[in-house]
């Protein structure tokens, strides 16, 4: 645990300037490495793609939101699925648990509402795709939740308000065994247990 | 690497010229054995109870250590000891004849008689008659499988024993998990757990009465032991974050588990009897899947500390410091020990990026990779170390694969349908 105290007390300073930059990744996160540079061009390219086309993530479906910044909810705002809250993935890289920038709003939006209503609680569920074993894929979906949970609190989250599991592959959103299906499982999904999801 | 095998060697074809060495063979000889498994008469009425013969000789070639012929290639089918004209099966290049018979008996089982011959010598190796029911044969067979085993190899056979292992039907929102026990090979599976949540890493307790495994029905994984006979069970661990990756201890007494609570996952011992909890391992890193050496003193378990995971072995009481076993490619995880100790199986992933079942060897700290496949997981190992269960995709479903642990034979076993995952092979059965 010690060595994650730098990296958050580093996201939090780069918060409160205004600048979200995701943290820097850790050693050894990730599932696994690739051996080229093509792959892991290609493993980037196709989470990104997984982003774009997936359920309930990117950032163009909100982009007409006003939060951030300005972020003001209804407390029934999580039931609501046009409301800025409906994105709840955040999906990993190949050999990752950096949460990219593309998804700060996201976090940004969760950690307002959570600021407001400092009684709600929320659960942040870690995924890893299928590749190798079973038991470090859930390490590895800790680290991801992990990851999150920190930035939440830079933002403000209390820690009593989160939770954090790990499934590593054990529940995967996409079948499948290629890129395609592995990029849509590498993720952390942001659950509202109250409002049942 | 040498593996100690006892094999029978032809110094001439005539009688007085045979003899019996012990020998050596090296990796890649052919050491395989050629046997003749005589499809068994069958006296009764109605169809046969199942075909033992059939059953008897996958067993075998599974193994890696026999090569039964084919039976299209069996000149005669005698179905005991006084039908066997040992010239054909010499001409053959048939080493040993296994021949039986199937007869109804009275109160609806069956009386099982059969014989192993020595080709060479002219001479019956082992007989038993059994009887049983019909629910029983395939049990029946598997222990016929062990006798030939054993009067050849020398080496007790592991086939009437039995695995535990995981699976999964249904897709994303509609997904349902069972922990599955089988025989060894995967028949007669039947459920002892089923849940809509994860369930994961079963582990034989070291008397074959018990499994442990984890569940995720409460929302968070917790760490059960259950009954296998009556599906009593309790919860031994829920701390916050992971309760996972349970191994059992030689003398059944403590359980290593990979635990969270205290902000990272470590490898800890639980006391199964007083709920003592052990710490053993201090990294900041993952550390996970422990697995037990002989006697119960040292574990092997997976670490990233060094930035991929890799495995290393430290003491289970967490005194000393961990040292580390592979420094072979950069992905080396989830290790079995075998049971004599002398090797860990674990997933290794190659340079062409597949993941496959590699074989470490304590004594040469020499690791060789002994499966093809490219999603392959979860090894473990007969309790007479001679072969390697193993998960792997096929035609998109998980399945079952068997390895030889020298790499030689691998097969995949049939199943019918779902996702299987996380096999367990339990101890022998007494």
């Amino acid at each position: 645990m010690i060595r994650r105290i730098q990296p958050f007390a580093l996201i939090a300073a780069l918060a409160l300037a205004g600048c979200a930059t995701a943290p820097s990744q850790e050693p050894g996160a990730g599932e696994a490495e690739p051996t080229t540079e093509e792959e892991a061009a290609a493993a980037g390219a196709e989470g990104t793609d997984a982003a774009d086309t997936g359920t309930g993530t990117g950032v163009a479906a909100t982009a007409a939101a006003d939060c951030p910044p300005n972020c003001d909810f209804a407390r029934d705002a999580v039931e609501d699925e046009s409301s800025a809250l409906s994105d709840r993935t955040i999906y990993f890289a190949f050999d990752s648990s950096r949460v990219d920038d593309e998804y700060m709003p996201i976090i940004e939006r969760h950690a307002a509402y959570l600021t407001q209503y400092p009684d709600v609680e929320l659960r942040l569920e870690g995924h890893t795709d299928e590749r190798g074993s079973r038991e470090y894929n859930v390490g590895l979906g800790a680290r991801r939740a992990e990851s999150v949970a920190q930035l939440l609190q830079a933002y403000g989250v209390a820690s009593g308000q989160i939770t954090t599991v790990s499934y590593g592959e054990e529940v995967p959103a996409v079948e499948g065994h290629n890129e395609e299906a592995w990029s849509k499982n590498r993720r952390v999904e942001l659950v509202y247990p109250a409002s049942g999801g | 690497m040498l593996r100690p095998l006892i094999a029978l060697v032809l110094l001439g074809w005539s009688m007085q010229a045979a003899a019996v060495l012990q020998i050596e063979i090296t990796e890649g000889a052919t050491g395989a054995r050629p046997i003749a498994v005589v499809p068994f008469g069958w006296s009764g009425p109605g169809q046969r109870p199942a075909d033992l013969a059939g059953i008897v000789s996958s067993d075998l070639a599974r193994s890696g250590q026999f090569a039964p012929i084919e039976r299209r290639d069996m000149v005669s089918r005698p179905t005991a000891g006084e039908g066997i004209n040992f010239g054909n099966w010499r001409t053959l290049g048939v080493d040993h004849v296994v021949v039986g018979s199937i007869d109804a008996a009275s109160g609806g089982g069956y009386r099982v008689r059969f014989q192993l011959f020595d080709v060479v010598r002219q001479r019956q190796a082992a007989g038993y008659s059994f009887e049983a029911r019909a629910n029983a044969m395939r049990g029946l067979a598997h222990e016929i499988s062990d006798v030939v085993y054993e009067e050849i190899t020398g080496e007790r056979g592991a086939f009437n024993t039995r695995i535990a292992f995981v699976s999964t039907e249904g897709s994303a929102g509609d997904r349902s998990y069972q922990l599955q026990v089988s025989d060894y090979d995967g028949y007669n599976a039947r459920p002892i757990l089923t849940s809509r949540q994860p369930i994961m890493s079963p582990a034989w307790s070291p008397d074959g009465e018990r499994v442990a495994y984890v569940s995720f029905e409460e929302g968070t994984p917790a760490v059960f032991v259950q009954e296998v006979a009556t599906g009593e069970r309790r919860q031994v661990s829920r701390r916050a974050g992971i309760n996972g990756a349970p191994a059992w201890s030689p003398d059944g007494s403590r359980l290593a588990v990979a635990l969270s609570f205290e902000g990272n996952p470590e490898i800890y011992v639980l006391d199964l009897d007083g709920g003592d909890v052990q710490r053993v391992t201090r990294s900041g890193a993952i550390d996970t899947s422990p697995a037990w050496l002989p006697g119960g003193e040292s574990l092997v378990f997976t670490s990233d500390r060094s930035g991929g995971p890799q495995l290393y072995q430290a003491r289970a009481d967490g005194s000393g410091s961990a040292r580390r076993l592979t420094f072979e490619g950069k992905y080396n995880a989830a290790p079995d020990v075998s049971p004599n100790g002398e090797r860990i199986a674990f997933v290794h992933r190659t340079e062409g990026n597949q993941y496959r079942i590699a074989v470490f060897d304590r004594s040469s700290d020499l690791m060789r990779v002994v499966t093809d496949g490219r999603l392959d997981e979860s090894p473990t190992f007969a309790p007479n170390g001679r072969m390697i269960l193993y998960a792997t995709e096929h035609g998109g479903r998980g399945v079952l694969g068997a390895v030889s642990a020298d790499g030689r034979v691998a097969v995949r076993l049939s199943q019918a349908q779902g996702n299987i995952r996380e096999p367990a092979w339990g101890p022998f059965r007494d």
